[in-house]
């Protein structure tokens, strides 16, 4: 370290590496996109996938159903809902200044299952769009609704970290009583899809949603990159991003209205997926720093690697029932949440 | 606004600059925290330290000329340019304030914090970045730490992490609250040193809250004594800070002595009745 001239920039290295982490994930991602295609109720070899997702096998064969119609998207949903709700846990726990925020733990989630199970079982909803945007517009309002509550509490009323994660273990029990009313008042079979949709589930993931989300979360990930060094110098608190000239009101605004959209998304299509959104930032965290540029892909990263991972291990836990991916990521979410918490004390 | 930076490049061009602050009131609450504070010109190129005690009003006045709190004024401006309409862009232009309050665990390299200082707002720096980036860390002396976290260096060391992060966009005015809190002398001496000569080399015009009075006498141009928001006085050390002035703003009993290297030392003998 005793010259610099001739040697490459002091970051090069650590963005080389960085890149190297990414295509890693990747590959990672991959390996389980076609374990999950493979496994199930009826075991599909690697050619026959290949055979069907290259156009080589017959539109009448049953593996060609299987893998196209429910196995595959099923499997991308889980990617890009992974990714949404890991995206969506970082930029959340950056602008609430809190290790402890998500979409999962501070109610937004539920705020939505309430939005959308109001428009599916009474039908109270925004008037003349399709069923299928009423649903999703309701969870939006009422993810929006509480983002900004929340937002409001931690700012206007200065409410301290650990009385925002309260705030939001209230607002959860809050939306879940109102859900629970709800089941109350709607017919067995109704209630039969809202448990399942509770639970967090893929089994109905059709193209058309992969679709949606997957739009949803480009749009909202090239948002967000750009807004990368923004978003990143809010770390510094709000008066030292403000005097870097960072329009600290604003870059919050829209950085909660992603959240929300990206949540409530999720929540109106596979239904509430919890601890991906908290962990997946921590474990972003620990493997780039907190500069957003790395950050916030590196946590939709792992986001999708859990949720298709927790998607394989449903599938091998069980052949018969098909198990609800939220039970699975939330039992191995619970000891990491232990995990964090454990450590926020010793530091 | 290209006009508006242009104007600002202007007025930075053309010599020294002046902070005037006329009336400037503060309420907090219920608490009317500043009182009309009227200062006399400050000019770039000048250190100038804000004494006074606790709860007088110190960080409030740098928060206000910062732009983080509302306040009336007769007048607050830096040359021709009016502080108080200014967008948070065109602000950070202008000035740079640096809290007290040290930032929460970052998980960032040195070089990252530059990088984020340089890149958080659209505003163009006259050399390419990375070269502004390696002349301030090394003007600074923290270059050799630039793939070092910065949750790993000691309070002096991010200090001037901070400074550096302030100092990229070249400001003309850096409104500094306490930096030395927390530093150990040799640590108080280099940034203040430091700032000197930032402030004389590049005609910057630095406003640090200070509490060691010593330091302030020796390392800065003007002194501003604030009690219960009001300015009590101002000016060159020996005039600011009189046995009088510091029995009024402190309720202590002060003697000023000329130290053997000409500057005054300030020697506390006891605390007044009050």
């Amino acid at each position: 370290m005793t010259s610099r001239v001739g040697s490459p920039p002091p970051g090069a290295a650590r963005t080389a590496a960085r890149v190297r982490l990414l295509g890693a994930c990747t590959v990672v991602i991959l390996c389980l996109l076609i374990t999950d295609i493979a496994s199930g109720a009826a075991p599909i070899a690697v050619a026959d996938i290949w055979a069907v997702v290259s156009g080589a096998a017959d539109f009448s064969d049953p593996e060609y159903f299987i893998v196209w119609e429910l196995r595959l998207p099923q499997a991308l949903m889980a990617i890009s809902a992974g990714a949404a709700l890991g995206l969506a846990g970082a930029e959340m726990q950056t602008v609430l200044d809190n290790p402890l925020a998500s979409p999962f733990t501070l109610g937004v989630s539920s705020a939505a299952a309430l939005g959308a199970a109001l428009s599916l079982l009474l039908g109270i909803q925004i008037p003349g769009l399709p069923q299928h945007y009423a649903t999703a517009a309701n969870a939006f309002v009422f993810a929006l609704l509480c983002s900004f509550m929340l937002d409001l509490a931690a700012k206007r009323l200065q409410m301290a970290q650990q009385g925002i994660v309260l705030l939001g273990i209230a607002l959860v029990f809050g939306f879940n009583a109102l859900l629970a009313l709800l089941q109350l008042l709607s017919d067995a079979a109704a209630l039969q899809s809202l448990l399942y949709w509770m639970m967090g589930s893929l089994g109905g993931s059709r193209w058309p949603d992969v679709a949606a989300l997957s739009a949803v979360l480009a749009v909202t990930l090239t948002a967000s990159m750009q807004q990368a060094w923004p978003l990143t110098a809010l770390r510094f608190g709000d008066e030292r991003a403000g005097t870097m000239g960072v329009d600290t009101r604003r870059v919050r605004r829209y950085a909660l209205l992603r959240v929300s959209l990206l949540a409530a998304l999720s929540v109106a299509l596979i239904g509430v997926v919890g601890f991906i959104g908290l962990i997946a930032p921590h474990i972003a965290r620990r493997l780039v720093g907190q500069d957003h540029r790395w950050y916030l892909p590196t946590s939709a990263c792992v986001g999708a690697l859990i949720l298709l991972g927790a998607s394989v291990a449903a599938k091998h836990l069980s052949a018969h029932v098909e198990i609800p991916v939220g039970i699975v990521t939330t039992l191995v979410g619970i000891p990491f949440f232990i995990l964090i918490l454990a450590r926020r004390r010793r530091s | 606004m290209k006009m508006a930076s242009d104007a600002i490049t202007g007025a930075a061009l053309s010599g020294r600059a002046t902070l005037n602050i006329g009336g400037l009131s503060c309420r907090l609450g219920s608490r009317q925290v500043l009182r009309g504070v009227d200062c006399g010109p400050m000019h770039t190129g000048d250190v100038i330290a804000i004494v006074g005690p606790n709860g007088a009003g110190k960080s409030t006045l740098l928060r206000c000329v910062a732009g983080f709190l509302s306040c009336q004024a007769d007048t607050l401006s830096m040359g021709s340019t009016d502080l108080r309409p200014l967008k948070p862009a065109n602000r950070a232009r202008l000035l740079r304030y640096l809290p007290q309050a040290a930032p929460g665990p970052l998980q960032l390299t040195v070089e990252e914090c530059l990088m984020v200082a340089l890149h958080a707002q659209r505003v163009g720096v006259r050399a390419p970045r990375e070269v502004r980036l390696m002349h301030v860390a090394t003007q600074l002396g923290i270059s050799d730490w630039l793939d070092r976290p910065v949750d790993d260096l000691s309070g002096g060391q991010k200090q001037l992490v901070w400074l550096a992060q302030a100092l990229l966009h070249q400001p003309q005015l850096l409104l500094l609250d306490e930096p030395l809190a927390a530093l150990d002398p040799n640590h108080q001496h280099h940034v203040m040193r430091l700032l000197r000569h930032l402030a004389h080399e590049q005609g910057l015009l630095v406003l640090v809250v200070l509490h060691d009075l010593n330091i302030a006498a020796r390392y800065t141009d003007q002194i501003l004594v604030l009690r219960d928001g009001e300015v009590i006085a101002q000016g060159p050390a020996a005039q600011a800070l009189t046995p009088a002035v510091l029995a009024h703003a402190f309720r202590v009993r002060a003697r000023v002595e000329a130290c053997a290297m000409g500057t005054p030392l300030i020697i506390i003998d006891e605390p007044l009745e009050t």
